[in-house]
């Protein structure tokens, strides 16, 4: 009974952090973005406190428009939910979800620091870790597809059709960069992924690591739709793609998919590549300290990675559709492939142990 | 006319080396000066040259400048100036100048920067100046009397001091 209600806690945690994470990059995203152009960006809204007698707010930290994300999503939800007279209702309802749902899901399997307490800070510590993580976020094409699909119109369909081409082909690549990983973890879990780089340096450290690295998180950025690879949104292009039609909430919850995308890709980068929780001089086991010290490791190298996103995203322009496909097939698959056989004669020399 | 392809260096055709240094560029950006800024709570520095709402002059005596010859009134092309002329006292200071502007009215809403008004006054009292957030609530807060006039156009030294040689 107690150990159910530590998971249902465990979840809860999980879920809010990764809500609120993925509230506040959008203004990170914003604020960033408006720097790198050398604007000011959001800088108004504070966070409600107390309302004066004269109508007047008191608000906390107005200069860092801490209130934006606050006050973006009252008007997501308060805005019209209007449901186009050309649309398939039923799978247009359930679109948005679909594509929330994976996201949010694969974080049941990422551990997100050691333990606190003897209990393990992982929702659930299955057997095939990365096995369930593509499974759950090759499902996340489905929410897009079906959008673009049921939406009945044609930037839509467009915008569809083009994300699964990409995502099918992407995660191609996604999941054949981490197999040399697990060649040298001997291990599909998760947890011990991060406890072989406890005892050994990171895996990005390495230098047959390097390529896979590249190619997993180029293939990320192509898995979450962000630029350079945000083909199916393509807004010159597609006038918005697969979510034209959506309005409201439905259309902030394909937003926050692709940032919970996002945030999940980073998560699973810096658990696979970064060492995840660990880091070099911070004692392993330990007392509650070093378990919270180990929470906060694993936020800083997910927010580096995720300004690393951002960042990307307002330096680069978007690919070409032909581009991209060759990128995919004709150079990081072969690459991918040909680095599966390079980590073998590594392991096969005797250089990982 | 055919163009010939550059050929790329292997390093050129791998993208990274490009893409680093775009990264590095935009990452400069960050910490640059912004340009852009909090409007209502900070302004913009506009040039002394700068070609904004009609206003009143004063020289540096303090005397409006404008004789109420009304030329200005009668080249307005949309008649957004309406003039009140008054005659000085025998005895006052300024008599010579005989005119000055009783009431002097522009209506902004009427308006439109042509600067005609400015290129007719004979005697430089009526300039196209800083003035460029020409706001109201009402369609007659937005008629701007001679007050407002001289208050947003202050003064403008003026060398030759005709008045004084009358």
């Amino acid at each position: 009974m107690e150990a159910i209600l530590i998971d249902f806690f465990k979840i809860a945690c999980v879920m809010g952090v990764v809500l609120f994470i993925c509230a506040y990059i959008v203004l990170v995203e914003r604020r960033v973005c408006a720097f790198i152009q050398d604007r000011l960006g959001p800088n108004r809204v504070g966070i409600p406190l107390w309302i004066r007698k004269d109508g007047s707010a008191i608000t906390l930290g107005g200069k860092w428009a801490l209130g934006q994300p606050l006050m973006d999503a009252f008007k997501s939800l308060l805005k019209e939910d209007y449901v186009p007279a050309h649309v398939n209702k039923l799978y247009f309802w359930l679109a948005p979800m679909l594509a929330m749902f994976p996201a949010l899901v694969v974080f049941a399997v990422i551990p997100f620091g050691s333990q606190l307490g003897g209990v393990p800070m992982i929702v659930a510590d299955v057997n095939v870790g990365i096995l369930f993580v593509f499974a759950v976020a090759s499902l996340g094409v489905y929410g897009i597809v079906l959008a673009g699909w049921s939406s009945n119109s044609k930037y839509p369909f467009l915008g569809g059709i083009r994300s699964s081409a990409q995502l099918i082909s992407y995660e191609i690549c996604l999941g054949l960069s981490v197999i040399p990983l697990f060649m040298q973890v001997e291990s599909l879990k998760l947890t011990s992924v991060v406890a072989w780089q406890t005892n050994h340096l990171w895996l990005i450290c390495y230098p047959w690591n390097w390529l896979p690295g590249l190619i997993y998180l180029a293939s990320s950025f192509a898995e979450t739709n962000r630029l350079p690879f945000d083909l199916p949104e393509a807004e010159q292009e597609l006038a918005g793609g697969y979510n034209v039609e959506y309005g409201s909430m439905k259309f902030a919850m394909f937003f926050m998919a692709e940032y919970t995308n996002m945030i999940a890709a980073s998560a699973l980068m810096v658990t696979l590549f970064l060492g995840g929780w660990s880091l070099p001089f911070v004692p392993v086991t330990g007392g509650v300290v070093v378990g919270l010290a180990h929470i906060c490791i694993f936020l800083a190298k997910l927010f580096a990675l995720l300004f690393f996103f951002i960042w990307v995203r307002w330096t680069l322009p978007r690919f070409r559709y032909d581009q991209l496909m060759e990128l995919g097939w004709k150079v990081f698959l072969p690459l991918a492939l040909a680095n599966v056989l390079i980590v073998a004669g590594v392991i096969m020399v005797g250089w990982v142990k | 006319m055919k163009l010939e392809r550059p050929k790329l260096t292997l390093l050129e055709r791998l993208y990274l080396p490009a893409i680093v240094s775009g990264l590095a560029l935009t990452f400069s950006h960050i910490f640059r000066k912004k340009v852009t800024l909090r409007y209502p709570e900070e302004k913009p520095e506009i040039p002394p040259n700068y070609r904004g709402q009609p206003v009143l002059v004063k020289d540096e005596e303090g005397r409006v400048k404008c004789v109420a010859c009304q030329l200005c009134e009668f080249v307005c092309p949309p008649r957004a100036i309406t003039i009140k002329p008054m005659e000085y006292p025998e005895n006052a200071k300024y008599g010579k100048v005989e005119k000055t502007p009783a009431e002097f009215d522009i209506d902004m809403l009427r308006c439109i920067y042509c600067g005609y008004c400015e290129e007719v006054c004979p005697e430089q009292a009526i300039f196209l100046r800083g003035p460029y957030s020409v706001t109201g609530l009402s369609r007659k807060a937005m008629v701007f009397n001679k007050e407002k006039l001289l208050e947003l156009g202050g003064t403008l030294p003026d060398p030759i001091k005709k008045w004084q040689k009358k």
